[in-house]
């Protein structure tokens, strides 16, 4: 019989946090200044330079160790990581090894098998290291150290995953937490949000680890899926053939769809990794600690609950709402001011969601005023706008953020709520059509739908199709009596 | 005092890391320097510490922190101005793969 092999999963995912300034200096964290214009000697290595914390690091790594469960070291500190490379001006990273901030964690992620508990085994603090740059023309490369000393979350998670689509739900988890406290908006493209995947294969059944390696450069969850794929192959191979799967660090390139070995056995992995005497440890209180939960945001799972709730919408639309913090957000503005929930969220979940896949954005950069689409739903609702019109004019809020009652107004889009007008059509409409009528009055009540169609034709679209109808059947119940 | 030993894997293993290439004399002599830092340094084994706390920091110091505000503005001239090699604003190195 063929051997059925199990894949053990294993995630390091860096977090870039969302602070002003770096971890250790007060230059700033903003991505895409002209190099080397964010760089101080602390965060270029200079000797004798001093770091000191930022704060709100801390604060928001413990906010984080407490959205995924975390226990807390109350005491914690930082060691240095040796190793040298160009974009390490220092020679050494400073991070965390003995005492990291968070430990002991878990997420609980949904599977196809139902819910799945995914153990972290720590959280810990770090600076990102700069960006090198390699120069064709010059054969060299160029540092810009702007990234340098940048703020860094890294989340350890046990082997605790067993396919890709759970490596998916992990870290998307991960980000909607991420994302809900603000601690980052971790866009894995731009690197915000990075994972390595240690990765092993071992006979079903087996309870021992097999030799794992560990994947690097993945930017985005389809690069990750296959990656996850290609390296399972590629072990089972190896397995098959009885070779050894040699314990490395692999690059993978999704273009090609294969990982390549990176470092070689000259860097083998020996950090010496040693207290930073130049940080004195940092001391959490329980009080610092209940502070900090008492101010943890509604987080998506208990947000989708209150919209059920509250709102009395379905799991799904309470779902999809709350996949994002910003859409949420859109929605309860916009619920709270046209006081129709159920309509808002359907706007959300139907238009916008439809709009933001044909126009191929991401949902965090929907950028209309929730106000504007609250003003919608209130105009449809009084019969300024009929349904066809309104979702023109949420089209135009979507892309250009219209106030719909002045767009309305300048294209002549509002409903015509002159009843003499419409009784005028509907009288014509009739007298045009004498053989609709006739059947009509002969029972076949089905033709109102092309009288409606007539009539609507004649008034451009811009009637209230309730009124359309009810004056209709007012006029065509007086053609019944007089026959 | 015996001296310690330090074994050429060990010798060899701290080139690697260090990112040295050393002649034989050079070795030796590192070698010699070496083992008298690690005799001078096991002194302080001759203390009892079994009851003492494995200390990380000297200084009675804890909670040392910055708010989170940009502070420092552009210095990239200054910065800059002790590179051997600079290009286009940054730090020219010999090529890194």
């Amino acid at each position: 019989m063929e051997k059925q092999y199990e894949t053990v999963i294993g995630l390091e995912v860096h977090v870039e946090l969302s602070t002003e300034s770096k971890i250790f200096c007060g230059c700033s964290t903003k991505f895409g200044g002209a190099p080397n214009t964010h760089t101080c000697p602390v965060c270029a290595g200079l000797p004798g330079a001093l770091p000191v914390l930022n704060k709100q690091v801390v604060e928001y790594a413990l906010a984080l160790g407490l959205a995924a469960n975390c226990q807390i070291n109350q005491y914690c500190k930082f060691d240095r990581k040796n190793y040298f490379y160009p974009d390490n001006p220092q020679n050494y990273q400073i991070s965390q090894l003995y005492l990291p901030i968070c430990h002991d964690g878990y997420l609980e992620i949904q599977t196809a098998a139902g819910p799945k508990k995914i153990r972290i085994h720590e959280m810990h603090m770090e600076e990102d290291a700069g960006k090198l740059i390699h120069d064709e023309w010059d054969d060299c490369s160029l540092v810009d150290y702007n990234r340098s000393g940048v703020p860094l979350i890294e989340i350890v998670s046990e082997p605790d995953m067993r396919n890709a689509q759970e490596v998916i739900a992990y870290l998307e988890k991960l980000r909607l937490i991420c994302q809900y406290l603000g601690v980052s908006d971790c866009k894995l493209q731009e690197g915000s949000m990075r994972a390595d995947v240690n990765l092993s294969v071992r006979e079903v059944g087996s309870r021992e680890l097999g030799i794992r390696t560990e994947m690097k450069n993945l930017n985005s969850f389809k690069a990750i899926a296959r990656a996850i794929e290609g390296e399972r192959a590629r072990q089972i191979e190896l397995l098959e053939e009885g070779r050894p799967v040699i314990q490395e660090t692999r690059r993978w390139d999704d273009n090609k769809e294969y990982s390549y070995a990176m470092r070689s056995k000259e860097d083998a992995k020996d950090y010496r990794y040693f207290p930073d005497p130049d940080l004195p440890p940092v001391r959490i209180s329980d009080q610092w600690i209940a502070q900090i939960r008492n101010a943890q945001p509604e987080l998506q799972e208990e947000k989708a609950k209150r919209y059920m709730e509250q709102y009395e919408l379905s799991d799904y639309d309470a779902g999809l709402l709350t996949q994002s913090r910003h859409l949420s957000e859109m929605f309860e503005k916009t619920a709270a001011i046209c006081q129709m929930p159920k309509k808002a969220a359907n706007w959300y979940i139907g238009e916008t969601l439809r709009l933001v896949k044909e126009e191929g954005i991401e949902t965090e950069e929907i950028s209309f005023s929730p106000e504007h689409l609250a003003e919608l739903i209130l105009m449809t609702d009084r019969g300024e706008l009929n349904n066809k019109t309104a979702k023109e004019v949420f089209r135009m809020i979507f892309t250009d953020d219209v106030d719909p009652m002045i767009y309305a107004e300048e294209k002549g889009l509002k409903t015509v709520l002159d009843t003499g007008l419409l009784e005028e059509t509907v009288a014509k409409v009739l007298e045009e059509n004498p053989d609709t009528v006739k059947q009509y009055l002969e029972g076949k009540t089905k033709v109102t739908g092309f009288l409606v169609g007539q009539i609507m034709k004649q008034m451009k679209g811009k009637a209230d199709p309730k009124q359309v109808n009810q004056l209709l059947r007012q006029k065509l119940q007086e053609a019944e009596e007089k026959a | 005092m015996s001296a310690q030993r330090i074994d050429d894997t060990v010798m060899e293993n701290i080139e690697i890391l260090a990112k040295l290439s050393m002649s034989e004399d050079e070795r030796e002599e590192m070698r010699t320097e070496l083992e008298k830092i690690l005799d001078y340094v096991e002194k302080l084994n001759e203390l009892d510490t079994e009851n003492v706390e494995a200390a990380s920091h000297i200084f009675p110091l804890e909670n040392v922190f910055r708010e989170d505000e940009v502070t420092n503005g552009d210095a990239q001239e200054e910065m800059l101005a002790n590179a051997p090699v600079k290009k286009e604003g940054q730090y020219q190195v010999p090529k890194t793969v």
